[in-house]
């Protein structure tokens, strides 16, 4: 039987480089690396962005490295028009399941979420070493699709039937390069699941003595929440890979019906149903899209009541408005087909629930405003980042009211102003969310400061470029151009052309703006000035570790005793306005 | 002015007695030893792993619902193609086979609680209704691959009409599903039989959850296939 | 300063946001629904109108507020704070009378627009005319004189011979006086009953001036009907994904007087 004392474990820290930063069962080394996988997918679905977004108002124009990469699909780097949808593909595939799914809630919910609670690692260490590197192999058969055959699908992260189940016949891309994207989303479906089991299990069973859930964070809530509802929504995904894929390769006929002359070949299927796909689909898709801003929402809640020194009006009733909305998003999938022939009764069924969601979406900006009232908030990177998630999440959230209503919604569907909708709402704020922890956090993963100044001049310029880029996706879809064409020959469109041109720009300005934050996260991981323990100032039990980085088993042997709620902010205790929630303390009411 | 609080008593007393941990309450697992050995990590097997297992039956419990519904779309989408089939005899022996293993592996649960608490000192009870349930099981899985013969023979392919691809993800999903089961099983076996690595109650619970679940989700399968195919 | 930097930045991009959404242009473009030329437009474009309203007065106030806190509140000097009155409890009646009343409204009232287009079923005399979508264009199909449509067989589909829908007339007497044709071409005033059928994959039929937007769905029988007010040449596009050519896939609904549509039908037969 091996020692199991307290001190024993501490110095049996893994030694060698392949335990320690490969194959590690550490949280934080866990959460670390898919922090560093969504880093690479985020570059490489912005990179495909730029590339799409210069082929649509230079249609000519030669990309360098293109063609190195594909003769077919881009001819001396020429993109045609086949290959502009097999980019577009995979920038939605990687930024909504590699990105967004990755960076608030795996990376930074698995390095935070124990050390939150006071445990010493997630419940299941080494089904959190799997589900990191089933993530990263899923994330190599999706990047793979890129060198085979003729590339990648291009029926969008969508996947429409029959479009992506009869085959090669449908297009290029159609043949390998959708099988591949079936089996990595369902690889991928299957790291998701093992990630979501251990948060919820580590959060019901390994809270520490006083850890309460009432107790928990706000932005510990979040990733819970998020993990109940991805538990169910991956599980429905799953199975709808497979019907696909079965489509593909086993002659069934799930979606596909009888009858189809797809490029002069009538296809060997009869009586499945497109519609079915559509179903199983957004009935996983619509619970994704929270999944992708609920760990935001904590993360961004979390700071701001840090650095605004008190807690918001009620950081409880944003729980409740969390759970309320990860319990309405699984009503509400059928709002993404309104047009698409289903019963028409349905629509409406399905639109009262999605304006109803309308509801905690208000009273958590409310509240967030509400709060900021009569605060005295402290201005640094992250908290510019929060205060952008706000505005962003209101500005994309507005244009919900609109495409809530089926009769409007046959206007705006499938245009622009739906691709702006979710860009604000889900792609830029989640991502103002994620550098928001990224700055607030940094000086606990490693020890350092990033530079403030270049994270201001970085959250500015993204601030500015964001707004730039996608504002006008809402006045193109206004005019009713269409989304997912390579290009603009249509009559009406042709007027249009200008402003996508300063959409383009727009949009190189902005990732070129991203490369201050990469240089700052580089560089100060290295040369950063040193950090203290608890930089911010903050109550919640990451800043109580003894160490930045935390060591190993993040307490240093001790096991954290938890005397308080979460956020004592603006009270007199012996360490200014606040008090840990380890701390035994009592507050003192502040004069 | 600050004072200093007692540790909150009452939520120590309301937190449930732990097992062998010998510590205040919190976390604690065996972190990676010295040796370097990733097999000698236990993940935690305490409440976790029940807990554990009740969250990933929920999601299994999902992906079936999410396949019945596409069986009653595709049924109810009016087209002429839905021809009944009928379903192999064998089935019926093999939820016989599947039940008796649900049983055989609640009296094995018993049994290694007894030996664990010391009431019976040998493994050789336990061991026998582990491997009954081990053979029970092989047994149904063995039966449904007989019952897809049996479906071949008479024509009925996985894409021959969609009773049959229904029919043949349905059970084959579950089948693998139930594979998973036996390697559980295996595992539970092999703890139990090694002085070196001590079977945990919580495993052994969690593994006849995950069992038994198999169980109940196999006479639903056969319900809606029934009514249904 | 970074606060009050960020509260001026915020008030610009929201009123900068707004600007064109009142005067429908954009850097020279017109950034507006098109003329609505159908009978069923109008209560879609008010529905339109007042959710712009209200998501306009609910968008600027929100960032306006923003920028006003962030201006008044961040980094101050002085450390007291007070309390938004009401609290939490304001802020969720709030939510709930105010925002839960005007979506619910906006629900209601939408849901008429929403019924005069799919509830009603199209009118007893209502023109007959099939289309079908296929990688990468429309073509539609009038059933001529006899007023029957020949049956499809998807097998004898030949775009070489201009078989588009893959009719037998040979077999089938009904297909003989079909008349098939690549714009979809209307007489003015009348209701339209447009018959959709999918070739291969998924399409949309989308025109913008009739508020129009269905998709096509393979296996399944669906139409739409509408009546154009106003005579003219309108665009129809695919708004359905549906391979490389899907950019490309367009063709234009032609409205004419009665008496041209019915010199133009019989041009095509012969």
């Amino acid at each position: 039987m091996s020692d199991t004392s307290v001190h024993a474990a501490v110095h049996a820290a893994p030694t060698s480089f392949i335990r320690k930063y490969v194959f590690s069962l550490d949280h934080k080394v866990i959460g670390l690396q898919y922090y560093a996988l969504a880093f690479v997918a985020v570059f490489t679905g912005m990179v495909l962005s730029w590339i799409m977004r210069v082929h649509l108002v230079w249609p000519n124009a030669p990309i360098p490295g293109l063609g190195w990469l594909s003769k077919v699909g881009a001819p001396g780097g020429v993109v045609t028009p086949e290959y502009y949808l097999q980019l577009l593909t995979m920038h939605g595939t990687l930024m909504v399941f590699f990105v967004l799914t990755n960076a608030p809630f795996a990376a930074f919910g698995n390095y935070f979420l124990p050390i939150q609670i006071g445990a010493e690692d997630m419940a299941f260490p080494r089904f959190n070493m799997m589900s990191f590197w089933t993530t990263f192999v899923a994330f190599c058969i999706l990047i793979s699709s890129f060198f085979v055959g003729d590339g990648p699908p291009l029926s969008g992260w969508t996947g429409y039937a029959p479009l992506s189940a009869v085959g090669a016949d449908a297009g290029p891309g159609q043949g390998v390069g959708q099988s591949l994207w079936g089996i990595s989303i369902f690889v991928f479906c299957i790291a998701s699941l093992l990630g979501s089991l251990n948060f919820i299990a580590t959060t019901l069973d390994l809270r520490t003595k006083g850890m309460t859930l009432s107790r928990m964070p706000i932005v510990t809530w979040a990733w819970f929440i998020t993990s109940c509802i991805a538990l169910l929504a991956f599980a429905v995904l799953m199975p709808a890979c497979l019907l696909l894929i079965l489509d593909r390769v086993a002659g069934t006929s799930f979606f596909i019906p009888a009858g189809l002359n797809v490029a002069d070949h009538i296809q060997p299927h009869q009586g499945g149903s497109p519609l079915l796909w559509q179903h199983l689909f957004w009935f996983f898709g619509h619970p994704e899209v929270y999944i992708a801003i609920l760990p935001a929402i904590g993360i961004v809640s979390h700071i701001l009541i840090c650095n605004m020194r008190r807690d918001m009006l009620s950081h409880k009733v944003l729980i409740y408005c969390m759970m309320a909305i990860g319990f309405l998003s699984y009503m509400v999938w059928g709002h993404h087909m309104f047009v698409s022939g289903m019963n028409p009764f349905s629509s409406l069924v399905f639109s009262f629930p999605t304006l109803m969601i309308t509801i905690p979406a208000t009273i958590m900006t409310l509240i967030w405003l509400g709060s900021l009232y009569g605060s005295n908030l402290r201005i640094n990177s992250a908290s510019l980042f929060c205060l952008g998630f706000i505005s962003m999440f209101v500005s994309g959230g507005v244009s919900g009211f609109f495409l809530a209503q089926p009769s409007i919604d046959i206007y705006l569907h499938a245009t622009y102003f739906v691709v702006g909708h979710f860009h604000m709402v889900m792609g830029v704020a989640a991502i103002m969310g994620i550098f928001a922890g990224t700055y607030f956090w940094f000086p606990k993963m490693t020890g350092r400061m990033m530079n403030e100044t270049l994270g201001r001049w970085h959250f500015f310029l993204t601030l500015i470029g964001t707004y730039a880029i996608f504002m006008p996706f809402h006045y193109l879809g206004l005019a009713g151009n269409v989304r997912r064409y390579s290009a603009f020959q249509d009559d009406y469109l042709i007027p249009l052309i200008p402003v996508h041109k300063f959409i383009t720009y727009a949009a190189l300005f902005t990732g070129a703006a991203q490369l201050i934050f990469v240089f700052n996260l580089f560089y100060s991981r290295f040369k950063g000035p040193k950090a203290s323990p608890n930089p911010w100032e903050c109550t919640s039990l990451e800043w109580s570790t003894p160490s930045s980085p935390p060591p190993f088993d993040n307490f240093g042997g001790k096991h954290p005793v938890v005397y308080h709620d979460p956020y004592q902010y603006g009270v007199k205790s012996s360490t200014g306005d606040y008090v840990m929630q380890t701390s035994p303390e009592k507050p003192g009411v502040a004069s | 002015m600050a004072t200093i609080l007692q540790p909150p008593h009452s939520e120590v007393e309301q937190q449930r007695p732990r097992d062998n941990t010998g510590h205040s309450g919190g976390g604690f697992r065996d972190l990676v030893p010295e040796s370097g050995d990733l097999r000698l990590v236990k993940d935690r097997a305490d409440e976790p792993t029940r807990t554990g297992i009740w969250v990933g039956l929920a999601a299994i419990a999902m992906s079936f619902a999410a396949l019945t519904s596409a069986l009653f779309v595709r049924e109810g989408s009016g087209y002429s193609d839905w021809t009944h089939i009928t379903l192999p005899r064998i089935l019926w022996f093999n939820t016989l086979a599947l039940i008796l293993s649900s049983l055989t592996l609640e009296l094995a649960r018993h049994s290694v609680a007894d030996f664990m608490r010391g009431k019976q000192v040998s493994r050789s009870v336990p061991m026998a209704w582990l491997n009954a349930t081990m053979s029970l099981g092989l047994l149904f899985v063995a039966g449904q691959y007989f019952a897809w013969l049996q479906l071949r023979s008479e024509g009925l392919y996985l894409p021959t009409n969609p009773n049959s691809s229904f029919f043949y993800v349905l059970t084959g999903v579950h089948a693998l599903h139930v594979l998973g089961g036996l390697g559980g099983l295996t595992r539970v076996m092999f703890k139990f039989r090694s002085a070196a690595l001590p079977l945990r109650r919580s495993t052994m619970d969690a593994t006849s959850y995950y069992w038994h679940f198999m169980g109940v989700l196999w006479v639903y399968l056969l319900f809606v296939l029934w009514l249904k195919l | 300063m970074g606060g009050k930097i960020f509260a001026v930045l915020i008030v610009i991009i929201a009123l900068a946001s707004a600007v064109p959404i009142i005067s429908h242009t954009f850097l020279g473009a017109s950034v507006t629904p098109p003329e609505d030329i159908s009978t069923h437009g109008k209560a879609i474009d008010e529905q339109m109108s007042v959710t712009m309203k209200e998501a306009g007065i609910s968008f600027l106030a929100a960032q306006l507020i923003l920028g006003l806190f962030v201006w008044q509140f961040a980094n101050r000097k002085t450390g007291a704070t007070k309390t938004f009155p009401g609290g939490a409890t304001a802020m969720v009646i709030v939510a709930f009378l105010f925002v839960g009343a005007e979506v619910l409204a906006l629900g209601l009232v939408g849901s008429k627009a929403w019924a005069t287009v799919y509830f009603r079923p199209a009118a007893a005399d209502a023109m007959q005319v099939q289309s079908q979508a296929g990688q990468f264009a429309f073509y539609f199909r009038y059933p001529g004189p006899d007023g029957k449509f020949g049956q499809i067989h998807p097998d004898k589909i030949d775009e070489g011979n201009s078989n588009f829908f893959g009719l037998d007339p040979e077999n089938d007497i009904a297909a003989r006086d079909d008349i098939t044709s690549g714009e979809l071409v209307v007489p003015v005033n009348k209701e339209v009953q447009l018959l959709m059928h999918a070739k291969d994959v998924g399409h949309s039929f989308y025109v913008r001036e009739l508020r129009i937007q269905q998709d096509f769905v393979p296996g399944l029988d669906l139409s739409v009907h509408f009546t154009p007010t106003k005579v003219g040449k309108y665009e129809i596009v695919c708004t359905q994904l549906c391979g490389l050519g899907h950019y490309n896939m367009k063709t234009y609904l032609t409205v004419m007087s009665q008496e041209d549509f019915d010199k133009w039908l019989k041009s095509q037969s012969s």
